[in-house]
C-alpha cells in the first residue's frame, strides 16, 4: 500500500485521528488568526473605500467568505456523510456532524450580514429573491440535520439517518449557487471568478481571498476540535480514550 | 412470487387498507377545505384578491393536508412488525418503498389533486389557470409523497416523529411549491407555465427514481 493510502486508512483509527488532529490544531489556528488578521486589517482599513457604496461593500470581506463556507461545509458534511455511510468509518461520520453546527453559523451570519447590508443598499433588509431564499432554505435544512441528529439516540445511528438528510438536501447547493444566473435576482452575480476576468480591483480582491482563507481554516481547526470532543465522548469507555483523559496511565509515556 | 408481484400485492393491500378505514382519507381532505375557508373569512370576500393569492394559498394547502397524511406512511406497519418483514424479505427494498410512495399518492395525493382544484375554483380562479393548477397538482404531489417518504423513513422510530417530520420535510418541498405557483401565475399573467411544468416534471421524474434508494436507506437505519 503506497504511503498516503496507508496514512488515509490510519486516519480512520480515532485514537490516531486523535493524536494527529491535536497535534494540527495549533497551527491551523495560529494561520487562521495570521491570515484573518492581515484580511480584515487589508479590507476594513487598508482597501479604497467602492465608489458607489462608499464604506458599506466593506462587508462583502465578511459576507462573501461566510456565503462560500456556507456552500463549502455542506458540501464537505456530505463527502464525510458518504464515507460514513458507505465505510461505516466512525470518525467520518463525527467530521459530518461536527460539521453541521458551523455550516449554520456561518449560513446564519451570511444571512445577517446580507441583511444589514441590504438596509442601506437595497433599502430593506430582506426581499424574496431565489438568492436569498435558497439560502434561508439552506440554514433550514442545516437545523433539519443537526435536529435529526440530537432526536435520535444512538450516536451512530443518529449521524448516519441525519447523513442521509443531508444528502437529499443536496440537490439544494447548485440552486443557490446558480439562483442569480437562473433568475432575475435582485442579488448580484458573482465578481470573482477563478477562470478569466475579475470584475474586482486587486486591492479588493486579495483581503478578499485572504478572508475567504481564513474561513477555511477557521472550519478546518473548528471541525477537528469538535471532533475530539466527541470523539472523545463516544469513546469513553475504551482504553485509549481512557488515557487521553488521564483516566489510566500511558504505557509509551510511563 | 416475483418482486413485481410482490410490490403489487403491497401496493393494493395499502391501498385496500386506506379504503376501509376511509377517515384516514377523508380528513387530510376535510383539512384541506376547511383551511381554505378559513382565508377568504379572514381576508374578507374581495374577489380579486382572492383569485391573486390563489396558487399560492391554495398550493400552501394541499402541501400541508399532504404533510399531515405522510405520517401514517410507514407508522402502522412498524408498529405490527410488517416494516421489519419488508427490510428482511428477499425483495429490493427500494422497489417496496417506490410501491408504497404510489400508494400513498394513490390514497392521499390524487384526491388533493381532486379537491383542490374545487377550492381554486371557488376563489374565482378561471379556467386555463385552473387547468394548470390541476396539471401543477398532477405533477407534483407525487414529488411530495416520494421526498416525504424520505423524511418519515428516516424519523420512524421517533416518539415525537409528527412535530419532527415537518422540520425535515419542508425545506425540500420549497422548489416544488415555487415551480407549481409560477406555473399558475404565468398563465393568469397570459404567459406560457409549460417552462415550469416541464422543470416539475423533471423533478418528478428525478425524484421517483432516486428517493426510493433514500428511503430504503433511511428505513434500514431507523429500523436497524
Amino acid at each position: 500500500m503506497n504511503p498516503i493510502t496507508l496514512w488515509f486508512h490510519k486516519l480512520g483509527s480515532p485514537e490516531y485521528f486523535f493524536r494527529f488532529s491535536g497535534r494540527l490544531i495549533p497551527w491551523l489556528a495560529a494561520a487562521c488568526v495570521l491570515v484573518g488578521a492581515w484580511g480584515l486589517w487589508q479590507g476594513l482599513f487598508v482597501a479604497p473605500p467602492d465608489y458607489q457604496q462608499g464604506e458599506s461593500y466593506r462587508i462583502i470581506f465578511i459576507h462573501v467568505p461566510s456565503a462560500w463556507m456556507s456552500l463549502f461545509i455542506y458540501i464537505a458534511m456530505c463527502a464525510a456523510g458518504v464515507v460514513g455511510i458507505i465505510w461505516r468509518i466512525k470518525v467520518a461520520e463525527i467530521i459530518a456532524m461536527a460539521s453541521a453546527p458551523i455550516g449554520a453559523a456561518f449560513t446564519l451570519i451570511t444571512l445577517v450580514t446580507g441583511a444589514l447590508w441590504g438596509r442601506p443598499m437595497w433599502g430593506t433588509y430582506w426581499v424574496w429573491d431565489a438568492r436569498l431564499t435558497s439560502e434561508l432554505v439552506l440554514l433550514f435544512i442545516y437545523l433539519g440535520v443537526i435536529g435529526l441528529y440530537q432526536a435520535i439516540e444512538d450516536r451512530r445511528t443518529a449521524a448516519r439517518a441525519a447523513s442521509i438528510l443531508a444528502l437529499v438536501g443536496l440537490v439544494n447547493i447548485p440552486i443557490i449557487h446558480f439562483s442569480v444566473e437562473w433568475w432575475a435576482t435582485l442579488h448580484q452575480g458573482s465578481t470573482v471568478n477563478l477562470m478569466g476576468d475579475n470584475a474586482i480591483h486587486s486591492s479588493m480582491l486579495w483581503p478578499l481571498l485572504a478572508m475567504a482563507l481564513a474561513t477555511k481554516l477557521f472550519y478546518a481547526f473548528n471541525v477537528l476540535q469538535r471532533a475530539r470532543v466527541m470523539l472523545l465522548d463516544a469513546e469513553r469507555g475504551k482504553r485509549w480514550a481512557r488515557r487521553m483523559l488521564k483516566l489510566e496511565s500511558d504505557p509509551v509515556a510511563g | 412470487m416475483s418482486a413485481t408481484s410482490a410490490a403489487l400485492a403491497l401496493g393494493l393491500r395499502d391501498v385496500r387498507l386506506a379504503l376501509r378505514n376511509r377517515s384516514e382519507v377523508l380528513a387530510p381532505l376535510l383539512f384541506l377545505l376547511m383551511v381554505a375557508t378559513l382565508f377568504p373569512l379572514g381576508l374578507g370576500p374581495d374577489t380579486r384578491l382572492l383569485e391573486q393569492i390563489a396558487p399560492g394559498v391554495i398550493w400552501v394547502i394541499a402541501l400541508l393536508s399532504c404533510l399531515l397524511s405522510l405520517n401514517l406512511m410507514f407508522h402502522a406497519d412498524l408498529e405490527d412488525g410488517t416494516l421489519e418483514q419488508l427490510i428482511i424479505s428477499r425483495w429490493p427494498l427500494p422497489g417496496l418503498a417506490l410501491t408504497k410512495v404510489l400508494a400513498h399518492w394513490l390514497i392521499s395525493g390524487l384526491p388533493v389533486t381532486i379537491v383542490a382544484p374545487v377550492a381554486a375554483a371557488a376563489y374565482g380562479l378561471p379556467g386555463e389557470p385552473l387547468q394548470v393548477m390541476a396539471l401543477s397538482l398532477l405533477l407534483g404531489t407525487p414529488i411530495l409523497s416520494a421526498v416525504g417518504a424520505i423524511g418519515v423513513a428516516l424519523s420512524v422510530g421517533l416518539r415525537r416523529g409528527g412535530m419532527f417530520l415537518a422540520l425535515l420535510v419542508l425545506p425540500l418541498y420549497v422548489p416544488v411549491i415555487i415551480f407549481a405557483t409560477a406555473a399558475v401565475s404565468a398563465s393568469m399573467a397570459g404567459l406560457s407555465p409549460a417552462s415550469s411544468l416541464y422543470l416539475l416534471g423533471a423533478m418528478l421524474v428525478l425524484a421517483l427514481t432516486t428517493a426510493p434508494f433514500a428511503i430504503a436507506a433511511g428505513l434500514k437505519v431507523s429500523i436497524a
